[in-house]
């Protein structure tokens, strides 16, 4: 025990969430050392962002990602975290707490951060295992042990919260159902319009909304066992194998009620954060100010300066919340809504829609200012709207232009950042300006987006707003951002990607073990992150020089084959530009009656997937593959994948020329290449573009006069339509442009960046100055590519069945039984 | 299952070349198949291949230190004690295994 008497004074913290911690960060920035602090928490873990759970439960985060303070931070701030334990008891006459399992500590101060619980449904089944809330991570993982591609999943409640679980849901493969109690989705914000868009997009995602339905039970086998169905009061009933309700918060505010606190829905506070009892401050979900509870987190940060303020004496600031804006975390769907959207008498509504795109926006206006504002399936202005709509100046000429958004002319988006006012906001979550963003990076010299989170909390909640800190940080300091400031390959490096592939160039590093050395690796010999990266930035520097390290390719570039979820793998042979022949056809036949191959697929671009393979049985399968022709599709690699095309102008009555066999050159060219993702091609015979080519890496599609060359398309989670390149007239032109740009997006791009992110992060029109401005470049990039071809076209299915000991994986080395 | 008590068998199962350096490979058995791994200091270590998560191929994983990642949904598994790493909860079963000689010794319950 520690015996000599601490002067500090003791801040009790109930509450180990969001707004709890961001009150003691705001302290520890006034005064740090003022308090001996110490936190309860209810939940096991560290603080993590609750925004994030949604991507959490989609899959796109692990917890790692959304966790705000680590261990190590309450470490080094001298808290103590006593998480897992709740406290159930206020003693206000001696100022101290008790915890669930008998801890008590007192206080001098005391905040109460305890947040707010899901609201429940009172309906008749709704303890059956399986009905549950979306709160907390470990509802997150209690969903997740439950979802599996084509369960059945109903989400109650079609507000912010029930689609993004939905969403989630979704994307694990769930058939996802939504039940909302209001004709239109998320009525609080957006309107009829807007929520007829959304959804639509949702049903076309494979999404079934009911709207004006009400819940009348949860059903199941019998009184017991897990939910098997929801019950509407029409008579609906909907299969589910988890139900998720989602149909709004409460605040917690039963211990403040228990120990005589002044109570209403939340806890009772004033202007300054105080609760009926000078002693405790509460803040977050769990107080009630003026009548108003909140639960967007913007107010919220404000709440915690304000609590700050006060429990340290620094400064006699007032909470006064300002109007917030809300957008929904659905990949690939655009939205923001603030205001007074709903407009009505004595309002002016300014209306644009886009129908082939999807985009609709409506802006309100009152006595020539913007009130409200709403914006689907484009809210690249959003933010601009939103400092219009709380500048609350006359509007003037700007009415005229400003629903075709702040600058129609500026498509690049540097020059859009610089024209930005220093009011503007960048980051929504924290509400951090233009202007604090630059005076903080000028100041201290912030040099990275991680300098600038830690500085301003910009870009630290939901991160949507990075790409804005990035481009401010390069408008600031310029070309020296791109050196010093990358984030790291991964934990065993301080290094990022560019500058290892950097080093491994001009320090002509030829292994991983050389890398890792010679770059002062943390760990002994990597991670599964960091090796197969740093493996393929060797195979791109050294054609022909390097041995590939089969150890460190992921399994299905070990096996040549894709894993699946049993263990089991597809096989999938090229099929040059989608053409296949009745040989093949029936090679393919033999194979798959031969080994019991279950399923066969015809895949989405142009193939044929044979699925559930036994490992032991790979290499007989390519053996009496590669004996019809049939060579490695490389539908397992970062690599190049397949060329699709359309029949084009020998069968096509539209067709202007000849894609296929463009599609078959251009797949015999660069088969066999690896890559820092997947690469698709595509080539189109005429504008009609059958082969969807806009949609892929590269994709080519015919006109009367020769081609058009599209770069950067994705049609995945994220859907992105390509830029055009440029035009070119001869079938070799295509060729050496094709080959130009997969050889610098090799030599470019970051692994496991796909050819879309990397040119939103590099710019088209850098691409187009190194591939149609310079021709010379264009042309030592085509035979770079070409040389490396001439190692890398070779089949890896007849390598692997020749060779004996490379054999030897995939086999068990003994079997005893 | 844990196989490090009540030891009956020790059974020769191949050469300690028979595994890449930071490879696996399997070994069928009653128990199902038992993923046998090398460090980069030929230290070898067996684990019930089947990840504690979705019962992943551990084998199949990419080694490295004293870990494996699993292939499916990149659990890190420590290849000394079996356990997840991290924040994920969950336990594969282990087996001694050593070697002598050169040759890999597996010991089954």
């Amino acid at each position: 025990m520690n015996m000599t008497v601490s002067p500090r004074k003791k801040l009790i913290v109930i509450g180990n969430g969001m707004a709890g911690m961001r009150t003691v960060e705001e302290i520890l920035l006034r005064a740090p050392g003022m308090f001996d602090i110490t936190v309860f928490g209810a939940e096991p873990q560290p603080n993590y962002d609750r925004i994030m759970l949604s991507p959490l439960l989609a899959g796109e985060k692990s917890f790692e990602q959304i966790v705000l303070n680590s261990y190590e931070w309450y470490d080094a701030n001298g808290i103590d975290l006593i998480a897992g334990e709740h406290v159930d008891w206020i003693d206000r006459e001696h100022k101290t707490v008790r915890g669930a399992k008998g801890t008590q500590r007192s206080y001098d101060i005391l905040l109460l951060a305890t947040g707010s619980n899901p609201f429940t449904l009172p309906l008749p089944g709704v303890n059956r295992p399986g009905v549950m809330t979306f709160r907390s991570a470990a509802d997150v993982e209690e969903m997740l042990g439950i979802a599996a591609p084509g369960k059945k999943a109903v989400v109650i409640g079609g507000g912010l919260l029930g689609l993004e679980a939905a969403h989630g849901l979704n994307l694990r493969g769930m058939e996802v159902s939504v039940v909302h109690l209001m004709p239109t989705l998320m009525e609080r914000q957006l309107d009829a319009s807007a929520a007829h868009l959304l959804e639509q997009k949702l049903s076309l995602r494979g999404m079934n909304i009911h709207t004006s339905a009400n819940t009348e039970c949860f059903l199941g086998e019998d009184a017991d066992s897990s939910v098997n169905a929801v019950l509407l009061k029409d008579g609906t009933c909907i299969e589910a194998d988890l139900v998720v309700m989602a149909v709004g918060i409460r605040p917690n505010a039963g211990l403040a009620r228990a120990v005589g606190l002044a109570c209403e829905r939340g806890v009772v506070v004033d202007d300054y954060m105080r609760t009926s009892d000078p002693a405790i401050y509460a803040i977050g979900e769990c107080v009630e100010h003026n009548k108003q509870c909140y639960g967007l987190v913007a107010p919220i940060w404000d709440m915690a300066k304000v609590a700050a303020d006060h429990i340290t004496g620094m400064a006699q600031t007032s909470f006064t919340p300002v109007t917030t804006g809300t957008r929904l975390k659905v990949s690939g769907i655009e939205m923001f809504s603030a205001g007074d959207f709903l407009g009505g008498q004595g309002a002016e509504d300014v209306v644009f829609r886009d129908a082939a795109r999807g985009i609709y926006k409506r802006l309100v206006l009152r006595d020539e200012k913007l009130v409200g504002v709403v914006c689907f399936g484009d809210a690249r202005d959003a933010g601009w709207y939103f400092q219009l709509l709380k500048d609350q100046k006359k509007l003037g000429t700007l009415r005229e232009t400003m629903i075709f958004g702040q600058a129609p002319s500026l498509t690049d988006p540097a020059e859009a950042i610089a024209c930005l006012p220093d009011g503007a906001e960048i980051c929504g979550c924290n509400g951090v300006t233009k202007g604090t963003i630059c005076t903080a990076i000028a100041e201290h010299g912030l040099k990275s987006v991680d300098d600038v989170r830690t500085r301003t909390k910009a870009s630290a909640s939901c991160g949507s707003c990075t790409n804005l800190v990035e481009g401010l940080l390069k408008l600031s300091i310029g070309t020296e951002f791109g050196a010093a400031t990358v984030k790291s390959m991964c934990k065993c490096t301080i290094h990022g990607h560019d500058e290892v592939r950097r080093h491994i160039k001009d320090d002509s590093l030829k292994t991983i073990p050389a890398v890792m050395q010679a770059l002062e690796w943390r760990t002994p010999n990597g991670c599964a992150s960091c090796r197969p990266a740093l493996n393929f930035y060797l195979l791109a520097a050294w054609p022909g020089d390097y041995v590939d390290d089969a150890q460190s390719r992921f399994v299905n570039e070990r096996m040549h084959a894709n894993i699946q979820k049993d263990g089991t793998y597809s096989v999938i042979p090229r099929m040059w530009g989608g053409t296949t022949t009745a040989g093949e056809l029936r090679a393919i036949a033999d194979v798959v009656d031969k080994f019991n191959i279950p399923t066969v697929k015809i895949t989405g671009g142009q193939r044929v997937d044979m699925l559930g393979v036994r490992k032991e049985d790979l290499r007989a399968v390519w053996q009496d593959l590669n004996a019809a022709g049939l060579v490695s599709g490389h539908g397992y690699g970062k690599a190049l994948r397949t060329v699709k095309t359309c029949v084009g102008s020998e069968w096509c009555r539209f067709g202007t020329q000849d894609s296929t066999s463009m599609g078959i050159a251009l797949e015999k060219a660069t088969w066999g290449s690896w890559h820092p993702h997947k690469v698709k091609l595509a080539v189109s015979g005429c504008p009609r573009n059958c082969a969807e080519a806009t949609i892929k890496d590269f994709g080519v599609v015919a006109t009367e006069a020769g081609w058009d060359l599209h770069i950067g398309g994705n049609g995945g989670i994220k859907v992105r339509a390509t830029d055009l390149l440029c035009k070119v007239t001869t079938d070799a032109d295509v060729m050496e442009y094709a080959c130009a740009f997969l050889q610098l997006y090799r030599m470019e791009a970051r692994y496991l960046e796909r050819t879309a992110p990397w040119i939103e992060r590099v710019g088209l029109k850098y691409v187009q100055e190194k591939i149609v401005d310079n021709s010379e470049l264009r042309k030592s990039l085509c035979a770079d590519f070409l040389y490396a071809q001439t190692f890398a076209q070779t089949d890896p299915w007849a390598e692997e069945s020749a060779c004996n000991t490379r054999g030897k994986k995939y086999d068990a080395m003994a079997e005893l039984v | 299952m844990d196989g490090m008590n009540n030891v009956k068998n020790i059974i020769d199962i191949g050469a300690l070349e028979d595994i890449a350096p930071l490879g696996a490979r399997t070994v069928t058995t009653t128990f199902g198949d038992i993923a046998i791994f090398r460090t980069a200091d030929d230290d070898v270590f067996a684990l019930l291949d089947e990840c504690p998560h979705k019962q992943g191929p551990l084998s199949q994983g990419i080694v490295h230190g004293t870990s494996v990642t699993c292939p499916l949904h990149n659990w890190v598994i420590s290849l000394q004690s079996g356990e997840a790493q991290g924040l994920d909860v969950g336990c594969t079963p282990r087996f001694t295994v050593k070697v002598e000689a050169g040759r890999v010794l597996l010991s089954l319950p």
